[in-house]
């Protein structure tokens, strides 16, 4: 039988892989945004096993408006990335020092 | 039973999680990504989320990693210098999901969970259920979700639109101002006196 610790430590294994993708890829802003993605599917899984194990719907219906919102995110973020590559001719994060003073 | 099979999705979900974080190719990745995310998707049907299960695989696999996708092969990015610093941020950020999962892992399990304190049950229709509150209950957020979907097309659209020259458009606020006399000239011809058909037949016959 499947336990809710079970669901719940997926969760957190797949949200420190998505932290750690954060640290180790800081210059490639592609796969920054692959790793909240990754995040934010550690947090939807926590989400469906409570709903599961509490027997509750409310818990899906986050996830329904989890999903819209990383939608909304990513595309908004791939959409900025085509923008930055058009003028800055790189995703490099580390290159996108303009504003330091 | 269930048990293995949720086992061995786990454990595909998180060697494929890893590759995403790992790769070199970003092409890789999102491919490492669309697999992490089908077998999320069989996760939540053993948890008896049939609708976001195959929302996710509808949504994500079929329009955020196709978007993905296609912005990694649009762009021609240099890929040497994204993978500067790997292996000198590897240990922080070894040591940092180390100690996430390390805690995360003590609260879980420091004492037995709420399993039994089940507040209702879930329906038979996973859809209809879900289809039948986000309706009635959540109807405000349904349609603020609504909102925010249709803010984010506008902005992705204005984002990356780019006017070229030498494309032809309107300009609706001039086609608004236009008057009649900008577009309409009325020219007073004056009448040609009359020819007699007869006459110029005959004239025609003669030329020839």
């Amino acid at each position: 039988m499947i336990q809710l610790q079970d669901y719940l430590v997926l969760g957190a294994l797949l949200f420190a892989l998505g932290v750690a993708g954060i640290f180790i890829n800081r210059k490639n802003a592609i796969v920054l945004l692959m790793s909240i993605e990754l995040i934010l599917l550690a947090v939807n899984i926590n989400f469906i096993g409570f709903s599961y194990f509490l027997q509750d719907l409310a818990g899906q219906v986050f996830v329904f408006f989890i999903l819209t919102v990383a939608a909304a995110e990513s595309a908004i973020g791939l959409a900025i990335l085509v923008v930055l590559f058009r003028n800055r001719g790189t995703i490099n994060v580390g290159d996108l020092d303009s504003m330091k003073g | 039973m269930q048990l293995v099979i949720f086992y061995i999705f786990a454990a595909v979900l998180l060697f494929a999680a890893t590759m995403v974080i790992t790769s070199k190719n970003p092409v890789h990745a999102a491919m490492f990504l669309v697999l992490a995310f089908f077998n999320a998707a069989a996760v939540w049907l053993l948890a008896q989320a049939e609708f976001l299960g195959i929302a996710l695989v509808l949504v994500y696999v079929g329009a955020v990693m196709v978007l993905f996708l296609f912005v990694v092969m649009m762009l021609d990015i240099n890929l040497a210098p994204l993978r500067e610093g790997f292996t000198r941020y590897l240990p922080i950020g070894g040591a940092v999901a180390l100690v996430m999962i390390l805690e995360m892992v003590l609260v879980v399990s420091a004492r037995q969970l709420p399993a039994a304190a089940a507040v209702g049950t879930l329906p038979e229709n996973n859809t209809k259920a879900l289809g039948s509150v986000l309706y009635t209950t959540y109807l405000y957020p349904f349609e603020l979700a609504a909102c925010l979907l249709l803010v984010a097309i506008i902005a992705a659209i204005l984002l990356t639109h780019r006017r070229r020259g030498g494309t032809r458009h309107q300009d609706p606020a001039k086609q608004v101002r236009v008057r009649k006399a900008d577009r309409l000239r009325i020219v007073k011809v004056p009448a040609e006196p009359r020819v007699d058909s007869s006459a110029a037949g005959a004239q025609q016959t003669e030329t020839k």
